[in-house]
């Protein structure tokens, strides 16, 4: 087996909330939205690992903390055998040339003043690698012929304002790919777009993967398509990974009982599948005071009392699959 | 027989004819009958044709689905049909019946008191945008029900608005509560029970369920079915996602670039799409029970209305695209029972 890319440890990042006069002056203790509390998972070299879960499930954070977007509070990153997690300046920057971001939103994630050819680039001009406008036109129309943005004599001088959704999230990925880095984080990369186009972007995603053994942390909300994008997956609830392993036995063998609520929740493209019992109750907590035990204990059928005081960690189910639940 | 007899007999059948519901042949009462419906957005550059000759027609306690992409007029379809869209929008057509009435010759008063919320309500995406902030759930509530009902006090609207909550499943302090203390999902239920609050016969719901997490949608597709069964509602329900529209609507109308291109059953249109558009549209959504699949697309953009494009609106994207369908525009034909869809080439291509 080789070495993992990427490996995360007993990460945990805590978003301190703002106190009241009256609660400072009672002196009581801040409170934190727990957004990431003690996750830990490997991503080995060109696999794509999903990581999965409802909003506020603290999805996102963890992949900007794995790009070290934001600086965890404890817990180790460790980045092709390297710890990173303290890591700073010439180091930090050369991690960053090997790992990079595609956002949700390609409306917002690209400046509107900045013309393609410049908007692609900027990474090699951040990093110094550029010498010459030669360079920079040539280097920009590669990465757009890899996104299959051709020819790209007809992109490399318009704005983001007028390109489509698609194509602008193709300028985003050519962008991730001047650096040709090992390791991208692609956060959502095709929820705000159309499903015709959502297709050609994900199998860009795969095609990218293929050429350069690129391993993608995947986050998304949508099992449906995780199931078809990813090897392996971790699904989240309230800032913990409940379950994870091999995506097709996850998903099609769900162990914990959120998993299962999630896949029983999904609408199914066939109308005479109505949308069957759903056996969980309520909505998410909030993050900043989780229950006790274990946090999905209040919208559990199953609980138990043990699950109410102890929290369950991941325990092996078989290759490649573990989840956190005491009935299992 | 006498002539006085024949006389009644013939007024009878007169009286019954004038009396008698709009009925199709299933027996099911009509409440909602669209023909050739267009709405044109004027701007700098000429008129954007969001909807463009649009018919269908919708059963009492139905569920009519409306799928599309962005810019496809679905929510220029519902804009129009209650006719709240934005200055520039020219709506035109033949008739827009709804329960006897056409509400494109109705006069913007009578829209107002008697048809819009009262007899047609609608649920929107983004919850938070359409309640007022800094007004109790309950309150808001009230205030609908004042507006339209003479002879209501405000404590009995005030009772109503508690059953009102009750019935979508939330609990009678919500009638307290501000918008901004209720989570995503049970504000859209609050938004529901507004819309209610008159009984309306027909609900358009617009992504009602878009911005939120599948559990949450999951409950509140559960929650419109059954109330939808209970109050006997009529529900035109728009949306982007294949499987969300799957799993709540009897009927199925797929827009595109302002036309109507397939419509029928639910079963029909989504199991055995027909048109080239439907056919791609439904591949591409993923389902969580099949196994791996490469991904299907659909190359190209759909087309600027501001000039769409000569013939069907779908042939710079089809793949079987001939000569015919960039020039002629294909109409309606029935393929099957009540399954209708806009191709030249339905039912001799395989």
């Amino acid at each position: 087996m080789s070495q993992p890319l990427l490996k995360v440890v007993n990460l945990r990042k805590w978003f301190p909330l703002r106190r009241s006069i009256s609660d400072t002056l009672l002196r009581k203790p801040r409170a934190y939205i727990k957004a990431v509390d003690g996750i830990s998972f490997e991503i080995m070299p060109g696999e794509i690992f999903t990581l999965a879960g409802e909003s506020g499930c603290g999805k996102t954070t963890t992949g900007r903390l794995t790009l070290k977007l934001e600086e965890p509070d404890s817990g180790q990153i460790v980045f092709e055998g390297r710890d990173i997690s303290k890591a700073q300046g010439d180091e930090l920057k050369e991690f960053r040339k090997k790992a990079q971001i595609i956002f949700q939103d390609p409306y917002e994630s690209l400046n509107p003043l900045m013309k393609v050819v410049d908007i692609v680039t900027e990474p090699l001009v951040i990093h110094a690698l550029l010498d010459g406008r030669e360079e920079k036109i040539e280097a920009a129309s590669k990465a757009l012929e890899m996104v299959a943005l051709t020819p790209p004599e007809n992109f490399l001088y318009r704005f983001p304002h007028e390109l489509s959704g698609g194509q602008r999230q193709r300028v985003a990925i050519a962008r991730t790919l001047v650096l040709k880095p090992q390791y991208i984080v692609a956060d959502e990369p095709v929820s705000m777009l159309d499903v015709s186009i959502r297709a050609s972007i994900l199998k860009l995603l795969l095609e990218i993967r293929e050429k350069f053994g690129v391993a993608y942390l995947f986050i998304t909300h949508d099992l449906a398509l995780a199931k078809h994008i990813s090897d392996r997956i971790a699904i989240m609830y309230l800032g913990k990974i409940v379950e994870m392993g091999d995506s097709e036995k996850v998903l099609t063998d769900p162990a914990h009982p959120y998993t299962k609520a999630l896949i029983a929740a999904l609408p199914s493209p066939d109308p005479h599948e109505k949308i069957g019992e759903l056996p969980i109750i309520g909505e998410v907590v909030s993050a900043a005071n989780p229950p006790p035990g274990c946090r999905f204990h209040p919208r559990c059928p199953y609980a138990m009392e043990k699950c109410r005081v102890i929290e369950p960690p991941l325990i092996k189910l078989r290759e490649n699959h573990v989840a956190a639940c005491h009935i299992l | 027989m006498t002539r006085a007899s024949a006389l009644f007999a013939r007024l009878l059948k007169i009286y019954n004819h004038i009396t008698q519901p709009l009925v199709d042949f299933q027996g099911i009462h009509v409440l909602l009958e669209v023909k050739n419906l267009k709405v044109y957005y004027d701007v700098d550059k000429g008129s954007v044709r969001a909807v463009d000759g649009v018919s269908f027609s919708l059963g009492s306690g139905e569920t009519l689905g409306v799928v599309g992409e962005s810019g496809c007029g679905k929510s220029s379809l519902a804009g129009a049909l209650l006719r709240i869209l934005p200055s520039n929008a020219r709506v035109e057509g033949d008739t827009v019946l709804f329960d006897g009435i056409d509400l494109l010759k109705l006069p913007e008063e009578r829209m107002r008191r008697e048809v819009r919320w009262k007899r047609i309500a609608m649920v929107f995406q983004g919850s938070m945008n359409a309640l007022n902030p800094i007004i109790r759930v309950g309150d808001q509530i009230a205030e609908a029900i004042l507006l339209h009902e003479n002879g209501v006090s405000k404590k009995e609207a005030l009772e109503r608005a508690v059953e009102l909550l009750e019935m979508v499943g939330l609990d009678r302090s919500t009638v307290r509560r501000y918008p901004f203390e209720l989570s995503g999902g049970q504000r859209q239920r609050a938004l529901i029970a507004m819309a209610l609050a008159l009984n309306p016969k027909l609900l358009i719901a617009d992504e009602p369920t878009t911005a939120l997490d599948v559990i949450v949608q999951a409950q509140l597709l559960k929650l419109l079915k059954g109330l939808q069964n209970k109050l006997k509602l009529s529900i035109l329900f728009i949306s982007h996602d294949v499987a969300v529209i799957a799993s709540i609507s009897d009927w199925v109308a797929v827009m595109y670039a302002g036309k109507i291109v397939e419509m029928g059953k639910a079963g029909d249109i989504l199991l055995e799409p027909t048109h080239p558009y439907t056919q791609a549209l439904v591949n591409a959504v993923p389902s969580i029970k099949e196994t791996r699949k490469t991904f299907k697309f659909i190359a190209g953009q759909p087309p600027d209305l501001l000039d769409p494009p000569p013939g069907c609106r779908f042939h710079p994207r089809c793949p079987y695209a001939n000569e015919k369908c960039r020039s002629e525009e294909p109409l309606h034909i029935e393929i099957g029972k009540e399954h209708y869809v806009a191709c030249h080439l339905a039912g001799d291509r395989e």
